[in-house]
């Protein structure tokens, strides 16, 4: 008898890409920010990464292998990305029970409820996130003071807070940034903070990566750090006494680490150009609000989960260009 | 920078292994089997009868229709059954065997290779011969070339472009007869241009093809009006709506044909018949096929008789490879798979490739990630991935809404897709069920 020969629809090549590929790509751009982290928090950075990565995992495998009986795929790269991105969203003096915590929240009730992998409206890593900033207030705020001789147990403020405290006291913003690191130490990452938000630099090297790599297009990390430094700089060119300045904006808290990987997380982010811009807006200008009237002196996270609320609307409404649609609706006309 | 359609694509990797390769006369086939079922419309109607002498470019079936066309003998020999055999639609359909004797041509036909540069006839008397010589798009369309040449009433051609784009990865029979017949592709130009009265035509090239870009240029004279146009690497640029956008920057609207933009696009193997039919008496019996593949031992260009068994093409290109898992009819995009070998070379045959084993059969499908490359890379600016959906759960209704019958079916969707899901698959099913509603409603 003949060789039997496959028979299929076209197209009957396929490109590289694979899933697994882009989000292992995502975590390998999140290398230089944990680098970074290690360089400034030592030793306890890679527990909190390790642990959160483990537990996303071992969440994950259980609630497939035992709950939902079905394969389990964890080799997708999916959960431990989620890890990743929840440790570099706490201190690094982060309880382990807290951050375990977390992670059950991040994998068991954001994401495996939802369907799993491509199903879920809200980044898991942010509820996690959220979930232990709400339940854990102290331990989620205090950072360990970091100075030339490495960590000790003190611990300070960050730059945020620092001017959230200073404002409510109705100190001048001119003498709160004297006590505030300069924007030299801010984009190097030489402050404390969350573990992988830190560094501007860092994160910009693994943004570039994403954008070179075309793991992400510039329209969500664009729209978000510019919505965001035009909205505050309109507050700072009507009273730079009161205000802080765009750029300090851009460069303190989560934006960075929020713009490039967190908002542009491929599940929870909309469907075409257009829509991606005005989610990127969203954000940029809820973060700065929250930032100057909200209760928290950061507000990222809570931007980015509101945003991802609007997705669906946005996708169901902002439509890609199509081809030859403008003849159409002349015809109308 | 040059030009290019402006939304989506993609880049397949070329595998242009047999660009290299002149075309070879393929010898002649034992016997033939010619369906009558070519083109798109209805089949012709076969005028031969069992044990009729046929010779080479005689009329054996003759166009039953307003979209038709005529069916010439590709060999001389003894009709010895009309009977339905198989073709690369996988159906048996009627067709015509012929067993070869000789080469005997019809008297009519100018079988020099003498180049005939000079247009006497007028333009009716042109298209009069393209469709008696039975010329369809010979891209793969196979629509009738003598039906796309007259606009319909209160529409103008503006532009002849001919498509020298050959964005199929591997395919190369266009690119060779650039390189080897562009002289007679200029005068098929100027016969076109006659036909559809208009001044301008240009040819539009991928810039991977710098040697047909440069042969194409050196033989434009400067005042016929003709241009060549090099345009960027970017699939799908062979599609007509794509072709023109990039060479005109013109947009076809939704649902129309290119004539309502004032464009007419005709392929190069199209150009070339033609040339052969109005300069030469010659009725399109034989095509250009590539036959390649990446283990394939002699990747080649063959000038093949209509109707040769596909077989007799893979064993002059070096036999099947051991490891072959699939054969295309057409490009990797966009071609049909077959498992015959015994099916024919028919008008729309543009090349045959041979996958091997590894790339034979689609990798696991993943659940979607909403990564969104699906819509970044559509030519049409349609939502793949949302298209699929709504087929999947077929809600036809919103399919017609997000403008599923504007799917060109090129496959950039289903190419790039990380988590290898069938787009393209449900949204053919779509498009099949939308179209069917469609035409229901206007009964």
């Amino acid at each position: 008898m003949s060789k039997l020969f496959t028979i299929s629809p076209s197209p009957h090549v396929h490109s590289d890409e694979s899933v697994n590929k882009i989000m292992y790509s995502v975590i390998l751009a999140l290398a230089p920010a944990f680098v970074w982290s290690v360089v400034m928090f030592g030793l306890y950075s890679v527990r909190v990464t390790l642990l959160a990565v483990a537990a996303c995992m071992a969440f994950e495998f259980l609630i497939q292998k035992y709950i939902l009986r079905t394969k389990p795929q964890i080799a997708d790269g999916s959960a431990a990305l989620t890890g990743v991105l929840l440790a570099f969203n706490v201190p690094s003096s982060i309880p382990s029970w807290m951050l375990i915590a977390g992670a059950l929240v991040a994998i068991g009730i954001a994401k495996m409820p939802y369907g799993g992998l491509g199903n879920n409206p809200f980044n898991p890593a942010l509820v996690g996130r959220v979930f232990m900033l709400i339940s854990f207030p102290v331990q989620m705020t205090s950072w360990p003071a970091v100075n030339a001789s490495g960590v000790d147990a003190v611990t300070t403020a960050t730059p945020l807070a620092i001017l959230k405290e200073g404002v409510k006291n109705g100190q001048p913003v001119v003498e709160i940034f004297k006590n505030l690191p300069t924007n030299a130490d801010l984009f190097l990452g030489n402050m404390s903070g969350s573990l992988g938000e830190i560094s501007v630099l860092a994160l910009l090297i693994g943004g570039i990566f994403m954008l070179v790599r075309k793991i992400i297009t510039w329209h969500i990390p664009v729209s978000v750090l510019l919505s965001a430094a035009v909205f505050s700089g309109i507050f700072w060119l009507i009273n730079p006494a009161q205000y802080a300045d765009p750029i300090f904006h851009l460069m303190t808290g989560g934006l960075i680490l929020g713009a490039f990987f967190m908002a542009t997380d491929m599940v929870t982010s909309p469907m075409n150009p257009r829509a991606q811009l005005i989610f990127g807006a969203g954000i940029g200008i809820l973060t700065i609000l929250i930032r100057v009237w909200g209760a928290y002196p950061e507000g990222v996270s809570f931007a980015i989960l509101i945003m991802n609320a609007v997705v669906p609307l946005l996708n169901r409404f902002v439509k890609p260009k199509r081809f030859g649609e403008v003849k159409i609706q002349s015809n109308k006309g | 920078m040059l030009k290019s359609f402006k939304i989506g694509g993609v880049h397949p990797a070329e595998n242009k292994l047999s660009a290299q390769k002149a075309i070879e006369v393929l010898a002649l086939p034992k016997s033939v089997f010619i369906p009558v079922g070519q083109h798109i419309g209805a089949p012709a109607e076969v005028v031969v009868q069992k044990g009729d002498k046929v010779k080479v470019g005689q009329l054996i079936a003759k166009s039953s229709g307003f979209v038709s066309a005529n069916i010439h003998s590709s060999v001389s020999g003894t009709v010895k059954k009309i009977e339905s055999g198989p073709d690369t639609s996988g159906y048996p359909k009627t067709g015509i065997y012929i067993d070869v004797e000789d080469d005997l041509w019809d008297e009519q036909i100018d079988r020099s290779t003498e180049l005939k540069t000079s247009v006497t006839l007028d333009a009716a008397a042109i298209l009069a011969k393209i469709q008696d010589a039975g010329i369809v798009g010979l891209g793969g369309a196979t629509f009738p070339t003598h039906v796309k040449l007259v606009p319909p009433k209160g529409m103008k051609a503006e532009v002849l472009l001919i498509n020298g784009v050959e964005c199929e990865p591997y395919l190369t029979s266009d690119h060779r007869m650039m390189l080897e017949h562009g002289a007679e592709l200029i005068v098929g130009v100027q016969l076109l241009m006659k036909v559809l009265n208009v001044a301008k035509a240009a040819i539009g090239i991928e810039n991977n093809k710098p040697d047909a870009i440069k042969k194409m240029n050196s033989l434009l004279t400067g005042n016929n009006g003709i241009s060549v146009v090099p345009l960027k690497v970017k699939y799908p640029q062979g599609g007509e709506k794509q072709l023109i956008k990039a060479v005109t920057g013109r947009e076809v609207p939704s649902g129309a044909l290119p004539i309502s933009v004032g464009a007419v696009v005709t392929n190069i193997a199209t150009t070339f018949a033609v040339y052969e039919a109005v300069q030469k008496n010659k009725p399109l019996f034989e095509r250009v096929v590539t036959v390649t593949g990446k283990t394939v031992k002699n990747p080649s260009n063959f000038r093949v008789r209509i109707g040769t068994t596909i077989s007799e093409l893979i064993d002059a290109a070096g036999g099947l490879p051991e490891n072959c898992g699939k054969i295309i009819n057409g490009g990797p995009m966009m071609g049909k798979a077959f498992a015959n070998t015994g099916i024919p070379v028919t008008k729309g045959t543009s090349g045959i490739v041979m996958m091997p084993d590894g790339e034979a059969k689609r990798k696991e499908v993943m659940p979607c990630i909403r990564c969104s490359r699906c819509v970044s890379v559509c030519p049409m600016g349609l939502e793949p991935y949302l298209l699929m959906t709504v087929s999947e759960q077929e809600i036809w209704d919103r399919a017609e809404r997000e403008c599923v019958m504007d799917c060109i079916e090129c496959g950039s969707c289903s190419f790039t897709c990380p988590a290898n899901r069938p787009l393209l698959d449900y949204i053919r099913l779509g498009k099949g069920k939308v179209g069917a509603i469609i035409r229901n409603r206007k009964n």
